[in-house]
């Protein structure tokens, strides 16, 4: 063999290798959130009965269930979406059919960026310090969901504006020219052309709402409560802090409540995250504009 | 004879003229919402202000960002350790997911055959659905134990525990802009390296990767960006009431962290486990907020630069 092949022979080494690190890299990635949603199922799934998901805790909380948890997750997902879509819908409508290039649209689309990217604490700081004390809301529903709205907001605008951009110019330039105003345009046309793009930001959203801890815990969760809330300034127990609370402030809790819990939150928002992926593909796959 | 419109005209008229007012204040209202972004932004901005300043009429500025104690029952608000504990675990984590993010992203982005590619994409991103709490729980009952035993530590939740965790939180983040870097990298790029003789790999590697530079140090920076902005997951698994501490004249001061294998407390975490405690409007009240003021800033700062990585990538070409 001259030296010329061997070398050859070794790149060829050497670069199979090199894409074998990546396929590697891929599945290290992959295969621990597998073996963690799995580990969940099966330990979280004995915990989970109709009492578990029905009751009330019970005992100092080392028995009964996770109704109550359950209930203030929904009513603070509910709270946020409410808050968050609408705001969110108009944001984006002005993004994708008013703003023009610009330096008024890029600082926009840089305020977007930050607000997704400031920390969920420094949103629970905020709500503490506007929506508890200043606005004397104290800890309720209502606080709660106005901080995970703030959080869930750069996520609606991001996905609408996607969503109203798929719309094909020929719809608007129709519309127009049967006379129809530019606003009529919107509302008529383009709005349900992107319906169900704007769905899955909506369903994103309630995700990420749905597990987020460090917003609520200074705005909206409390550790145990006797009755279920009643008003939107009623303060609420939800998922992600009652796992928080069972993991770290507990010490005799049985593991199988915690990890009933956490198996309740991932399976809510994964099932969340899953509806907007596949309402995301069956989009891609009719609208064929 | 002076011809007077028709009450028909009137109405027409008056029905276009209400029409054109809703058509306005609707304009008015998507234009606010606009503009609601940039609002929110300031208005957090200048609300943290409101309640960290106060802190400054009894500390100076310059001995709270570099004071060495945080002990808030005495009143010294030293954000060093927790700067440098969250500095400590964020680095750590970078280390860990910078390298396989990237190489994650050549493989689905570039080497991956279709099929692979449908399955591993929604999987990763998948990852950044799991809730922080849910991946503090598992490094808590599950990875913490596991390194105590193979690395010989006394305690499962330090540093490390917490930087691998964050890892892997930031890692959906950095394989999706890295990915949408190589794709943005023009077709004839890769054509005219793969004309001149280069296998696919040295094209990745040479051609590519260089191209997507700016790309993937946007990518980078949004994921220490996810890392230093964790809070549940750090306070859970990084041993947040054990931080190293020490005795001085006879109080337990919170002090320097040194090494991953130690416990740390970062800036989200404290901020977490100390509010609920603390009396409203008090100094350690102001210094939280304070804490959240540098936070605020440094994620600010981190986007903005990811955001002008962002947008010196070349366009489609």
């Amino acid at each position: 063999m001259t030296d010329q092949s061997l070398k050859r022979k070794g790149r060829r080494l050497g670069e199979d290798a090199a894409v074998a690190v990546t396929a590697l890299s891929a599945l290290a990635i992959v295969l621990p959130v597998a073996a963690i949603v799995v580990l969940l199922v099966v330990r979280g799934g004995r915990a989970i009965t109709w009492e578990f998901l029905t009751a009330m805790p019970r005992n100092h909380m080392i028995d009964g269930g996770i109704f109550p948890a359950i209930l203030g997750t929904l009513y603070l997902v509910l709270g946020t979406v409410l808050v968050a879509l609408p705001l969110g819908i108009l944001g984006a409508v002005y993004l994708a059919e008013y703003a023009r290039q610009g330096p008024m649209t890029r600082i926009i689309r840089l305020a977007i960026v930050n607000l997704a990217g400031v920390p969920s604490i420094v949103f629970g700081l905020f709500g503490y310090g506007v929506f508890v004390l200043l606005l004397k809301f104290g800890a309720s529903i209502l606080a709660g969901s106005l901080t995970l709205a703030l959080l869930a907001l750069p996520l609606v605008i991001t996905a609408t504006e996607e969503a109203l951009r798929a719309v094909p110019k020929s719809f608007r330039e129709a519309s127009l020219a049967l006379g129809a105003t530019r606003f009529q345009t919107i509302w008529r046309v383009i709005l349900p052309g992107a319906l169900p793009g704007i769905l899955t930001g909506a369903i994103l959203s309630i995700g990420r709402a749905a597990g987020e801890t460090a917003p609520i815990l200074f705005t909206a969760a409390v550790f145990y409560q006797k009755d279920l809330p009643h008003s939107i300034f009623s303060p609420v127990m939800a998922l992600p802090y009652h796992l928080y609370i069972m993991a770290t402030q507990v010490p005799d809790a049985p593991p199988q409540l915690q990890w009933g819990t956490a198996l309740v939150l991932l399976l809510l928002v994964l099932a969340a995250n899953m509806g907007a992926i596949v309402l995301r593909s069956r989009l891609r796959a009719t609208r064929n504009w | 004879m002076v011809t007077t419109p028709t009450d028909s005209r009137i109405a027409v008229s008056a029905k276009r003229k209400r029409r054109k007012a809703v058509e306005v204040a609707a304009e008015s209202v998507i234009w606010a919402a606009g503009v609601l972004s940039v609002i929110l932004v300031a208005l957090i901005f200048i609300f943290l202000l409101r309640d960290a300043l106060p802190l400054l009429k009894t500390h100076s500025l310059w001995s709270v960002l570099t004071g060495r104690a945080w002990y808030p029952t005495d009143e010294t608000f030293g954000f060093m350790p927790l700067i440098v504990g969250s500095a400590l675990v964020t680095l750590g984590a970078v280390a860990v997911a910078v390298p396989i993010g990237v190489a994650a992203a050549i493989y689905v982005g570039e080497i991956a055959p279709a099929r692979v590619r449908e399955v591993l994409k929604p999987a990763i991103e998948m990852v950044a659905a799991v809730p922080s709490v849910v991946i503090g729980f598992i490094g808590l009952v599950v990875l913490g134990p596991l390194l105590q035993n193979v690395l010989h530590l006394d305690s499962g939740t330090v540093a490390l525990t917490g930087s691998v965790m964050l890892a892997f939180m930031a890692l959906p983040t950095i394989v999706s802009i890295a990915e949408d870097a190589l794709a943005t990298v023009p077709r004839d790029f890769r054509a005219g390296s793969l004309a001149l003789g280069a296998t696919s790999w040295q094209t990745v590697w040479r051609v590519q990767l260089p191209a997507a530079k700016s790309g993937i140090v946007a990518a980078v920076m949004l994921g220490i960006g996810r890392a230093i902005g964790e809070t549940m997951t750090v306070l859970m698994v990084t041993g947040n009431a054990f931080a190293q501490t020490k005795v001085i004249n006879g109080q337990i001061v919170t002090v320097m962290p040194y090494t991953l294998f130690q416990s740390v407390r970062t800036m989200t975490a404290t901020i977490a486990a100390e509010m609920g405690e603390t009396v409203q409007y008090s100094t350690h009240y102001n210094a939280l907020f304070m804490l959240g003021v540098v936070l605020f800033a440094i994620t600010f700062v981190v986007n903005l630069l990811a955001d002008i990585a962002l947008h010196r990538m070349p366009k489609h070409g």
